[in-house]
Formats: structure tokens, sequence, C-alpha cells
């Protein structure tokens, strides 16, 4: 039989990055075909591309399906055609009911009028059919995470579905809720459906996938066969991350202090679910002149373990000690964080970071407005000199400080924002994802700068998911994983193997 | 790391290059000098009269002074639609007070501010903490005080009050170096030494600005705009002045229009109040008591719909049941047609005074023609729509 889909030499950037770069990508009918790759890999782009969220003649590269090339202007167009994706954050609405969201777009109607009972009835087979024995008329706010899940799945059954894709179905499901799931996808393969499934749980894609393919920095870098026997997860991990670390790193010497900044039995709790443990009970420290990497997946719980930490500004129920120097201290709210010696610089630049609308001057200043005031009245000239001298020494490219930054480059913004914090004087940085989005050599900038901050004798605490940056960059890494710390490596004993394995192994367990 | 150092000056701009670029601000002055222009023509005169310039400050005190704490709330992102019933309420408070149980005139005010404070004060705790939405939290307080209004006044109109409080809205500025009945220099004279002190600070501030290296606008430009504003400021005193001299009520606007531009453009608070507005998430996550403004908002802006209301009350000199009715769209529609952003973030206290007195004169100008009131409010919904559409075009471009 001819494969149901053929992706030939698919290409595609975003501004200067090269998200994709000739992939080739083949999945046979009634195929279990896994996507494997770290965060950034291309995963979700490719997917993206195949279902025509990036329209026909904004990638290169042709898709082949069902024996034809086609060109998808939109969802609609591959919906159409039975290629059907379900994304990692559900598109449910929470408060219709199982069978509204089911037939949301197309509801079986006469004369424009929806005929409830036949929603109900068609409805009651779809749920059959993914094993989710619930009534229809069930709020989706009432389902559980796996079977949400099983609703999408419903969902996407009530189109003619050729190609399923899955985009990390599992990653919130407890083991029972995704075995279900799994065996699901088996019972659609003997039905001759094909399925794409994105996972980061190696055990689970050894048992059910037919072909592993490998994505690396935007390349294909192998596609694995299961029928020519078992996978080694060790051969699919040094697949994943297996790349040379060039000079992409500036030098640094590091000159590690005393310890500087410290929690002890940190937990926090989901903001809507107080019952779900986000952060557990962990101890964590960082030393003067130290940058210590914080690894792990997205929704490990890294940016809300940052967050609780500044000004409690994720989460409730935060309990632990967080001490300065020694010395107990209060970061109940951002301004007693900030006057403690923090500074936390977002992962979302655009949402938590930065008033778009104002300028680079203003933006600056605003962590901070007493140091450019005097008796609550604001010194513009003071403000403008403070707003120019980091313009100078982040080079900040603006026209001038009067620039708003909503209309800067993803670099020049990171910059602001740095700029912002490092006048509070912080003792202690907390960076989150502090490239992402970021050209390549704006990203040598912001590693000067972080270095620089390190030999100031601040402490760093680094985000990232890129892997090689961690390596790059850091004294010291700690994995995180579901809530806690599962491993730490020093300088010379992390890997981009073991880290990666201490991830993806702490995922199996959990599972 | 280097030191901290001035950045070279950035190349001068021509006049022409620094109008383009500051169209927006001086738009909406345009916009008014055009529409008194109009009605100054089509009204042979009348308009510019001493006599009416006096009642157009007059009728229009309690809108601008309630579209200062309006445009605050706006800038925060929110609204307030209860300010009208507010001020009625808080009307009626005082004619009670003052009339009916005799209470000193300057007791009875302060305690009335403080109950619009108050009122400010329990419709912003809904709003800042626990997150209920504005536009429902004060379309209740709407309802509740224009019901406590009607309460407190027994559905009759309460009045006359005290002579002394009349004068708020309706006493001038007495003469002191010419007779009593004489032409009023004195008024004169402070408007004309008004006029001074802003040029004065004009020149200054352009000095300072200036030594430190910082391009400043065009020379050309900067003194045509000073000279146009010292005759905008001595020819209309001279003309309010040759009326019956300052009113009372239009030195307390002044007033409160310096202080809150000084508040909004100038103080830490200010700059505040527009990083909440522009986005609260970043605010907050930078350190700035996003809950707590929001309640200042809230309070000050009671506090201005009471003092409104006062004005209110001693100019028509009874506290009537339909006091304050509709009083917020006027309001609203100020700050709007001033050039704030219903999204938040967005507005100048000068551009919703401007906003005010653009509806002022057209209410007045309209009045004078002859215009029904029906065709009155056709023609101020349209200019609100289209001053709204007028920029939001002009951002996107």
């Amino acid at each position: 039989m001819p494969p149901i889909l053929t992706m030939r030499g698919i290409s595609k950037s975003f501004g200067n990055v090269q998200a994709l770069s000739d992939v080739s990508f083949t999945v046979e009918p009634g195929e279990i075909h896994a996507l494997v790759g770290e965060n950034g890999a291309g995963k979700s782009t490719l997917m993206k591309v195949l279902s025509g969220v990036y329209p026909t003649g904004r990638y290169g590269g042709d898709i082949e399906f069902d024996g034809a090339i086609r060109q998808f202007r939109g969802i609609n167009d591959s919906e159409a055609l039975g290629i059907i994706i379900i994304h990692q954050e559900l598109a449910l609405i929470p408060l219709m009911s199982i069978a509204e969201n089911i037939f949301l777009a197309n509801p079986p109607s006469r004369f424009g009028v929806i005929d409830r009972a036949a929603v109900y009835t068609r409805t009651l087979e779809l749920l059959k059919k993914v094993g989710l024995d619930e009534a229809p008329d069930t709020l989706i706010t009432n389902l559980g995470v796996g079977k949400q899940q099983l609703v999408e799945i419903a969902k996407a059954l009530s189109k003619k579905v050729r190609l399923l894709i899955l985009d990390e179905p599992t990653a919130s499901l407890n083991e029972s809720d995704s075995q279900a799931l799994l065996d699901l996808l088996v019972g659609f393969r003997a039905q001759g459906i094909s399925s794409i499934l994105i996972s980061h749980k190696l055990n689970e894609i050894s048992k059910v996938a037919d072909k592993i393919t490998v994505l690396r920095d935007g390349r294909a870098v192998e596609t694995m066969d299961c029928a020519d026997g078992p996978v080694q997860e060790e051969r699919i991990i040094r697949r994943m991350v297996d790349r040379d670390l060039e000079s992409r790193f500036p030098h640094r010497t590091p000159e590690i202090g005393e310890q500087i900044f410290a929690v002890e039995n940190w937990t926090a709790h989901h903001p809507q679910h107080a019952e779900r443990q986000m952060v557990k009970r962990v101890n964590f420290h960082v030393r003067k002149g130290e940058i210590v990497g914080i690894a792990g997946l997205m929704g490990a719980g890294r940016t809300e373990f940052a967050m609780s930490i500044f000004g409690k500004s994720y989460g409730q129920n935060i309990t632990g000690r967080a001490t300065m120097s020694g010395q107990e201290i209060d970061v109940s709210t951002v301004p007693r964080a900030i006057a403690a010696g923090l500074a936390y610089v977002t992962e979302d630049r655009k949402q938590l970071g930065l008033l778009l609308a104002e300028d680079i001057r203003k933006n600056i200043s605003l962590a901070n407005l007493n140091d450019v005031s005097s008796h609550l009245v604001l010194d513009d000239i003071r403000e403008l000199q403070v707003a120019n001298g980091y313009r100078d020494r982040m080079r900040i490219r603006s026209q001038n400080v009067y620039q708003e930054t909503g209309t800067l480059s993803g670099g020049n913004q990171q910059k602001v924002i740095l700029s912002k914090w490092l006048h509070t004087n912080p003792r202690v940085l907390i960076l989150d994802e502090p490239t992402r989005g970021i050209d390549v050599g704006a990203k040598y900038e912001i590693y000067q700068i972080i270095n620089e901050l390190a030999q100031q004798g601040r402490g760093v605490i680094m985000i990232s998911s890129e892997m090689p940056e961690l390596l790059g960059m850091c004294d010291r890494i700690c994995v995180m994983n579901e809530g806690s710390f599962v491993a730490e490596f020093s300088r010379e004993d992390a890997s981009q193997e073991n880290i990666m394995r201490s991830i993806v192994r702490r995922g199996e367990q959990a599972a | 790391m280097s030191e901290i150092a001035a950045a070279p000056p950035p190349p001068g701009l021509s006049a022409g290059g620094f109008l383009k670029n500051n169209l927006r601000q001086y738009g909406m002055l345009l916009s008014l000098v055009v529409i008194m222009i109009f009605f100054q023509i089509t009204t042979d005169g009348t308009l510019m009269r001493p006599l009416n310039l006096t009642n157009l400050v007059l009728q229009n005190s309690y809108v601008v002074i309630m579209a200062l704490g309006m445009l605050m709330v706006i800038v925060t992102g929110h609204i307030d639609l209860s300010v009208g019933s507010v001020s009625g309420f808080v009307g009626a408070l005082a004619a009670v007070m003052m009339v009916q149980y005799h209470v000193p005139i300057g007791l009875a005010a302060i305690a009335c501010l403080a109950v619009g404070g108050l009122i400010g004060a329990a419709q912003g705790y809904w709003v800042a903490y626990f997150k209920i939405p504005s536009f429902i939290v004060t379309l209740a307080g709407m309802l509740v005080f224009k019901g406590m209004m009607l309460a407190v006044l027994g559905g009759q109109s309460v009045g006359p009050f005290p002579v002394i409080f009349q004068r708020l809205s309706s006493g001038f500025l007495p003469e002191f170096i010419l007779g009593q009945d004489d032409f009023h220099l004195s008024s004169l004279l402070l408007g004309i030494a008004v006029a001074l002190a802003l040029v004065y600070f004009n020149v200054r501030g352009r000095a300072r600005t200036q030594s430190h290296g910082i391009a400043v606008e065009p020379a050309s430009l900067f003194w045509a705009k000073n000279a146009i504003l010292f005759g905008a400021i001595s020819g209309f005193t001279y003309l309010i002045v040759s009326h019956r001299g300052l009113p009372n009520v239009l030195v307390i606007m002044l007033v409160l229009i310096a202080l809150y531009a000084f508040i909004t453009n100038r103080t830490i608070i200010g700059r505040q109040i527009y990083a909440v507005g522009g986005n609260v998430k970043a605010a907050k996550l930078s350190g700035i008591r996003t809950e707590r403004l929001t309640f200042f908002t809230f309070v000050n802006m009671g506090v201005l719909a009471g003092l409104a209301g006062l004005v209110f009350a001693a100019r028509l000199n009874t506290a009537t049941p339909k006091a304050g009715l509709g009083f917020e769209l006027d309001v609203i529609a100020a700050c709007f047609i001033g050039g704030a952003s219903a999204y938040g973030g967005v507005g100048q206290v000068t551009g919703a005074v401007i906003g005010a007195f653009i509806i002022g004169v057209m209410n007045n100008g309209m009045s004078i023609l002859g215009v029904g009131i029906d065709y009155q409010q056709v023609i101020k919904g349209l200019v609100l729509l289209g001053a709204v559409c007028v920029d939001v075009y002009n951002q996107r471009r």
C-alpha cells in the first residue's frame, strides 16, 4: 500500500530562526508513528504545517496526502481530508456539555435548527467508541483531564478521520488513563486509522509505536522501524540530543562565593485546584557569582516554582522558608521580594514583562521609580539619564529611549527587561527562558550580559528548555520534573545525555 | 560596565516634523478651536460674549470636575457609571444637612466630600480586590445611589441653600483694586499673572532640558506656542472678567486641572496608574500594588463626584430628584473624545478637559442656534463615534 502521508523537504523559518529544515516524513496507513525530540526541536511546527495552521506558501516543501499533493490554506482544508489534530492544551469550552463541544462547528440540524435528539444519540455512539461512560449533557468542566482528552478524540471521530495527530496526549494523565488512551490508538490502527503521537514518555512510545522519528534542531535525524526489533531508549536519547556545541557561548571563569539565596521545603499549590501540588517540598540554593540552571520539560513546574518565590505571583497555600545570606526573608508580595534583593525576568515578555505601548525609558524605570524621583515627584532628567545609561550598556538598538518597546525586536525587548531589573540592583536574578524567540546574534549578547551579572557577584538562576544553553552557561544544573528536583549535575558531570535521561526516566516512573 | 552617561543629543527636528509627531496632542485642541470658530460665526458672535462664556464655564464645571477623576479610572482600564447618581445623592445630602438640619456649611461640605469618598471606596473595593467588573459594580451603584437620593429627598426638591453656599457656583472673585462695581482689574491681572507663570515654567523647563543635552522642540515653534498660550489665556480672561469677574467655580476648576495634570504626568502614582492600565500583569510583577491603585482611583472619583454634586446643587440653588441624571454619559464621552483609550493605559487630563469643553461648546452653540434637544443628542453621539474612530485610525497607521 502507498503511504497515506508523505511530507517532503519541509522547511519553515520565523524571521531569522530556522524552525524546520528539509524535513521528510512518511506515515503508512494503519500506523502509529511517534515523533520525539526536545522542546523546540520542531515537532509542533511540523504538525502545524501538516494541519494547515501555516498555510501553503508559508513553508517550503510538499505535502502529499492520500496520493495527491495538497495545498492547505487553513485548518478546515486539512480537516476536510480527515487530518485531525488534538493539541496539548485542550480546546474544549468548559461551560458547555460534551455533546455541544463535540458538535460545536457542525451540529446536525434541520433548516438551521439544531436537532437535539440527533446530537444526543450520535454523541452517545461516539462516547461508546472511545470508552467514555458519561452522559452527553455533562459539562466539560466537571470532567477530569483524562476524560476531556477522550472527549477530544470523540470529537475527532465525529469527523471523518484518516490521520489523528496527538500532541503530548498523556502529559497530564495518570497511568490508567494513559493506558486507556494508548489502547484506543491501537484499536484505531486495526481500523486503518493512522496516528502521529508526539510524546516525551519513551516507554509508552516503545509500547505502541510502529515507527519512531527523531527531530533535532528542526531536522529529522532518524526514523527507526520497530519491526526491526525493539528500539533501545538509549539510542533514542542519543539521537535526540546528539549535537556538537560550537563556541556559541562566551567564556567565563567562575568565581563562586558563599551561598546567597536558598529556599527550604518550598511547596506551592495550583491557583484553581487547591489539592494539586505544583511545587513539591523543594530545596534549592544559589551561591554568589554562580549560574544555576534549571532543566525540565514544559509543565515540569519550573516557572511555577520561580513565580511562587517571587512575591507569591503563582499558586496558593505556598509554604517554605526563603533566606538571603542566611537571614530569613519575606517574599510574600512582589515589592517585598524586590526589597529582599530578588528579580524575576519572565519567560513571557509581551504578556508579563513589558508595557508594549510605552517607551523604553518608562519600562526601564518601572520597577524602581523611587530612584528616579524625589518626594514622589518624578525627575524626568534623571530618568532619561538612567534609561540612556542602560541603552548604552546593554546595547539596546533603537532610535532613542523614546521608542515604544512594542516596536523592538525580541532581543532588544529582553535587554529592556533586563535593564529594568538591573535598575533594582538585585542580589539574585531568576531568568526564565532568557533567550526564547531571540535570534542567534542577540542570544550571544544576552549570554554576555548574564556572565557579567555573575561576575559582579550576583546569584543567577537560569530556567531554560534549551539544553545546550544550560550546558554552555551554567556552573550547576538541576533537573525538575513534576514539581520536584530529581537530579543535579555539576558543570563537569552534566551532559545532554544524562540530563535527558533523568527527564525521561522520571516521566516513566510517574506514568 | 561603563558609568551612566547621557547619550549625545539626537539630531534636531524641524518645526514641521515636530508638529507631525505631536499632531495627536494638538489635534484635539485644534478641533475645539474649529468648533468654537464655527459656532462663533453661526451664532453671530453670541458664543464668545462675556455673559455666554461665563455661562459656558458654569454649565460645564461639574462635567470637567468629574472628568478629571473619570480619566484616571479609564486609564486604569475601568469605568464608573455611578458618578451621576453619586453626585445627585451628595447634592441631596448637602441640601438636607444645610437646609433642614442647619449644619454649618463648611462641616456639611466636608462631610459630603467624605461620603463621596466612602462611596468610591465601597465600589472600588469590589472592583480592585474582588475583581468584579467595574461596569457591573458601578451599574449597581448607579441604581443604589439614585434610589438613595430619592429616599433622602423624599421625592421633593429641597432648597434654597444658604447664600454663602450658593457663592460656590454663582459667586465671583471680589475686586480688590478698584471699587466693587467697577471693572474687575484684579481678576484680569490674576489671569495675566497665571499666563506669565505658565510661560515662565515652559521657558525654564526647556532651558533645563537643553542644558542636559536633550533635544527640545524647535525654538520657532516653542515661542509661537507660548505666544498663543499667553494670548489665549489673557484674551479669555479679559472676555470673562468683563462680565462680572472670575467665577469662583472657574478658579476651583483650574486649580484641580493643574493638580491632576501634575499628578498624572509628574508623580510616581501617576506613572503607576498608566502602567496598570497598560499591562496590569507586567505592572504587578514590577512591584506595583495594582489593587491599591485601582482602589485609590475609585475613592478619588467618589470625592470628585461629591464635589461636582455640591457645585451642581449650589448652581441650581436646590437639590432636585433629577440632579445628576445622565451626567455619567457626558463625563465618559468627554474622556473618550479627549483621546482616552477604552482599553486603558492611554489618556491625558488636558485631553479630557478639552473633550468636556467640546461637548459643552456644542451643547451651548446648538442651543443658541435653536437646534432641538433631539438632534443635539444625535449630533453629540456622532461626534463621539467620529472622534474615537479618528483616534483608532491614527493609531493603526
